[in-house]
């Protein structure tokens, strides 16, 4: 009972099937633990202990009933991205500081249904803007691998959460890298999965053509546990598509002999930290040990995907954060001369810098006579970058590399530099820009903090991710490394 | 409206589709309920929720497409409209910008000189409706009220085609009529189901070149779209002949002050950063749909009104009117359909009587009081000399007012017309017996005192004498 917090959600589900322990119990051991330990990693906006409490003791007397629901019982942390119905919802923003969400988003609804309890939500980077979880109007998450440093960003209270075992998953969104970066920063398991897999309803948006929900676990066994449940087509998203889910963990034990990895040369440039990319190549070698192939592929215009990304996504964010206004729900300035000042200062007050910065680039991309140099432009370049990884896919499996060309920086060192902030996202961002899977995989460590893996797929590529991501962790322990402090 | 000087007008017009719920979410379109009672969270663009395109809006502008000879867009993509405005909840309004719908249309209406004219369609696109402010009723704060934001629209964009206000009302009466053939509008321009905006210039007789244009917003009436254009015509015509220049600006129509004054300029417009919905996948249309809709078309107004002149050799323009409405139209051939008596009678009892009674009444046709079946009774009643034409006339009075059908307002009122000759002969005969004077200067050679006779017979018999035999009884007996 000591350990649960230790435990993967497969070892879990294991124990609450044999009784060897309550939901209820494993609950409230994991609430404890946030309750001691949280003050240290700011990972949570909102802890639901009394929900979560009950909720476990719905799953329990359903396993007494015999229904029991694929995550029956096991602990998660849902992002403050998704929408839970009559909790605080605030996206890390202090322009939702006071927003219940009515409704619950589909990713919440779904894992609801499969009995996951929910202990909270997790803190994130300002609507999900930030690679470094500074941005949050609730303050930056710590590191558990060194209080100093960063978890990474935008999930960057999940990824924290998973690494100093508060709870075996939590939910993350990655709209350039925000699953996987993190979950590299932190030595866990992050997915973000093909574009359209998982239902965007009520998950706020950020951009929303590049937006899409995942998990991030310890083990990628877990990932497929609890992605196999927030997949599948959702009428409520039209851009979620309609294609069946397979069962993941039906074939993550099966070998990956024979496939062709792919490595592009861009990402072992200039730019990646020397100690990172060694850690990654040890990881590509140990795939070949298991029958793999690698095959150098080439992405042309990859380094081409960051300013991209940077003019589709704050041009997407500009709209899609004109609905906080101050006028139905969120932060409103008080005393308003006129509706123009309510606007502006409701706006003003409500958002932070980040924020700001990239509304105002959005808006200028967009802009009569910039539209076509910028936006346009770039959705053409994002075009490119698309059809060379359709090119390179012709070839290859998967393509692997760095998931982040460093580990964890301290914080505050790149908070005043946006672009350096930005260049974190170098790796990540193609996957997003093609709307293609990806996942990140611990794969050991540089001066004591941990390095990730990153494995791209073809679109609906999930399956061979995972098996590849588990297949990678039955041979190595680095996904079972602790924070000394977190044990 | 000064010589020399053409005037140029093209009109958007927006119309409202008459789908049960809204473009973009479940809520109900139904008008008149409760603010806010209509909209839901997608309505009210809550954080995380999402457009879902509502398939019929689809197919309603396909028709309309068909309607009007136009290309229905294979392909075509909903665009993101951002200005802040607190009738618009998320910030954006969803439309159709560079990939409409519908492109390249036309329809055909007659011009001052009573000759065809063909008016160019360029586009019809889907849009969302935005909410409503409220200010009545609150003293410094305003309202909002979000029922309307997320109705489906289609805007109907014609090309500069139009040379009065009389063209351009009649363009719109045209569009007005082809949305309600087809069902895809109730048209109802008092709740602000169809209204539009209209782009207005003036140049010299003969340049090329088109003159700086005034747009004016929300005309919800004909006849105010007829004296909004008129008025800025004249305006601008006065003002570039006192030397001064129309500046492109937006204008709004001030019917109790009959004026147009500006609502903002160019400078002022808003630049409204259009980009493509990412919420939204583009509108696919295959050709089997375009063929199922094409199969579903109803009889449109012209082809309506042509077969009428065709088939029921209508006279004058009464072909027209009685194709201006569906429901009218299908009234008139259900009368038809009842009864032997000549097409044109009863066109005239329908364009007369009937449409005269629903006018006085303030009705529409869908809550006419008679029935097509009803009328068709009546006049059959005429045909078989039951009644005559002028009794007729009582008899609809009472049938419009609830009396029962044509067979139960004769019978209760005693009108059944009198045939029996040997009855009118005694009535005759006692006129002519008790105006002797009269019958002497008839006999003269006043042949018009026969109407006096007639008058004086169908006074006794109350109008219910048949007026034929009437006149021939009387010129046989006056002869002698």
């Amino acid at each position: 009972m000591m350990d649960l917090h230790l435990q993967t959600m497969t070892e879990l589900a294991a124990g609450l099937e044999k009784g060897d322990f309550s939901s209820v119990e494993l609950t409230q051991a994991l609430l404890d633990r946030v309750a001691a330990l949280d003050d240290r990693l700011n990972a949570f906006v909102t802890v639901t202990a009394a929900e979560a409490l009950l909720a476990a003791a719905r799953a329990d007397a359903a396993r007494a009933a015999g229904n029991v629901g694929a995550l029956n019982g096991l602990p998660i942390i849902h992002k403050d991205i998704f929408c839970t119905r009559g909790v605080k919802t605030t996206c890390g923003s202090k322009m939702l500081n006071n927003f219940i969400s009515p409704y619950d988003a589909t990713v919440v609804e779904k894992l609801a249904a499969a009995g996951a309890v929910v202990l909270g939500k997790s803190n994130m980077d300002e609507f999900a803007m930030g690679s470094s979880n500074e941005t949050s109007f609730f303050g930056p998450v710590r590191n558990p691998w060194d209080l100093e440093c960063s978890p990474g960003g935008s999930s960057g209270g999940s990824s924290a959460s998973v690494a100093a075992r508060f709870a075996p998953a939590a939910t993350g969104t990655d709209t350039g890298g925000s699953i996987r970066q993190p979950a590299a920063l932190t030595g866990t398991v992050g997915i973000k999965p093909t574009y359209g897999r998982v239902s965007r309803y009520g998950m706020i948006a950020f951009a929303s053509s590049l937006d899409q929900a995942g998990v991030i676990t310890r083990s990628s066994e877990d990932a497929a546990r609890v992605l196999g449940v927030m997949a599948g087509f959702d009428e409520r998203d039209s851009t979620s598509i309609d294609h069946p889910v397979p069962d993941y963990l039906a074939t993550i034990g099966d070998s990956i002999k024979g496939l062709r990895v792919g490595i592009v040369r861009q990402h072992f440039d200039e730019g990646l930290d020397e100690q990172t990319g060694a850690r990654v190549k040890d990881a590509i070698a140990v795939i070949e040990s298991l029958g793999a192939t690698t095959v150098e592929v080439d992405l042309p215009n990859i380094d081409l995907s960051v300013p991209t990304y940077y003019v589709v996504a704050p041009a997407e964010c500009s709209s899609n954060l004109s609905r906080f206004d101050g006028v139905r729900f969120g932060h409103r300035a008080e005393n308003a001369e006129d509706l123009l000042d309510l606007y502006c200062r409701s706006r003003g007050e409500g958002f932070g810098d980040e924020v700001k910065r990239r509304i105002m680039t959005g808006a200028y991309v967009l802009s009569a006579g910039y539209y076509d140099a910028y936006y346009l432009k770039a959705q053409q370049v994002r075009q490119l970058i698309a059809d060379d990884f359709k090119k390179a896919f012709a070839d290859v499996d998967v393509i692997a590399g760095p998931t982040a060309p460093s580990p964890a920086f301290k914080l505050g060192d790149k908070v005043d530099d946006p672009i350096q902030m930005y260049l974190n996202d170098i790796y990540t961002i193609g996957a997003n820009l093609a709307g293609l899977p990806a996942i990140s995989v611990p794969c050991g460590f540089v001066n004591d903090m941990p390095v990730g893996l990153h494995l791209v797929g073809p679109h609906f590529g999930e399956e061979v991710l995972l098996r590849c991501g588990h297949q990678y962790q039955q041979q190595t322990e680095w996904h079972k490394a602790c924070p000394e402090a977190f044990q | 409206m000064s010589a020399g000087w053409e005037v140029v007008i093209g009109l958007e017009i927006h119309a409202q589709l008459a789908t049960k719920s809204k473009i973009f979410s479940g809520s109900p379109t139904a008008y008149g309920a409760e603010p806010n009672t209509q909209a839901n969270l997608v309505d009210l663009g809550y954080p995380g929720v999402l457009p879902v395109l509502n398939k019929e809006v689809v197919r309603m502008a396909t028709m309309f497409g068909l309607a009007i000879g136009a290309t229905v867009a294979r392909r075509s993509v909903f665009a993101r409209k951002n200005y802040f405005y607190p009738d618009l909840p998320k910030g954006y309004q969803i439309s159709q910008l560079e990939l409409p719908i519908v492109e390249h249309g036309e329809l055909f209406i007659t011009d001052a000189n009573g000759n065809e004219k063909r008016i160019g369609v360029t586009r019809a696109h889907l849009e969302e409706d935005a909410g409503k402010s409220i200010h009545e009723g609150l003293d410094a704060s305003s309202g909002i009220d979000l029922n309307r934001a997320g109705t489906p629209l289609l805007e109907i964009v014609s090309e500069p085609d139009l040379r009065s206000a009389k063209e351009a009302v009649a363009y719109m009466k045209k569009i007005h009529t082809i949305v309600r053939y087809l069902g895809i509008s109730d048209g109802n321009m008092q709740e602000g189901s169809f209204r539009c905006d209209a782009n207005v210039s003036v140049r010299p007789m003969g340049q090329e070149e088109l003159g700086t244009r005034a747009e004016l917003k929300n005309l919800n009436s004909f006849r105010y779209i007829e004296k909004a254009i008129n008025i800025e015509v004249e305006r601008q015509i006065d003002l570039i002949e006192d030397g001064g220049k129309v500046v492109q600006e937006t204008r709004l129509y001030d019917s109790d002050r009959d004026e147009t004054r500006s609502m903002r300029s160019k400078e002022e417009a808003n630049d409204y950063r259009y980009f493509p919905d990412p919420d939204l996948l583009p509108v696919e249309i295959t050709e089997e749909f375009i063929e199922v809709v094409r199969g579903t078309m109803p009889e449109l107004p012209a082809a309506k009104e042509a077969r009428f002149v065709d088939e029921y050799s209508l006279k004058g323009d009464d072909a027209g009117i009685l194709t201006a409405s569906r429901p009218l139209a299908d009234y008139f051939e259900a009368v038809i359909a009842a009864t032997d008596a000549p097409s044109q009678v009863a066109a005239n009892w329908v364009i007369g009587d009937l449409a005269g009674a629903l006018n006085r009444d303030g009705l529409d046709i869908a809550d006419v009081r008679i029935s097509a079946d009803e009328l068709a009774g009546l006049v059959n009643r005429i045909r078989d000399n039951t009644i005559s034409g002028k009794i007729a006339k009582q008899v609809f009075e009472a049938m419009w007012e609830g009396e029962g059908s044509a067979d139960e307002v004769i019978e209760a009122r005693g009108l059944k017309q009198i045939t029996d000759s040997s009855a009118i002969e005694a009535v005759v005969d006692k006129v002519i017996a008790d105006n002797p004077g009269q019958v002497a200067e008839y006999q003269a050679g006043k042949d018009k005192l026969i109407g006096f006779f007639v008058g004086k017979v169908m006074q006794e018999t109350k109008g219910q004498a048949n007026p034929g035999q009437v006149n021939q009884i009387l010129k046989d007996k006056l002869k002698s």
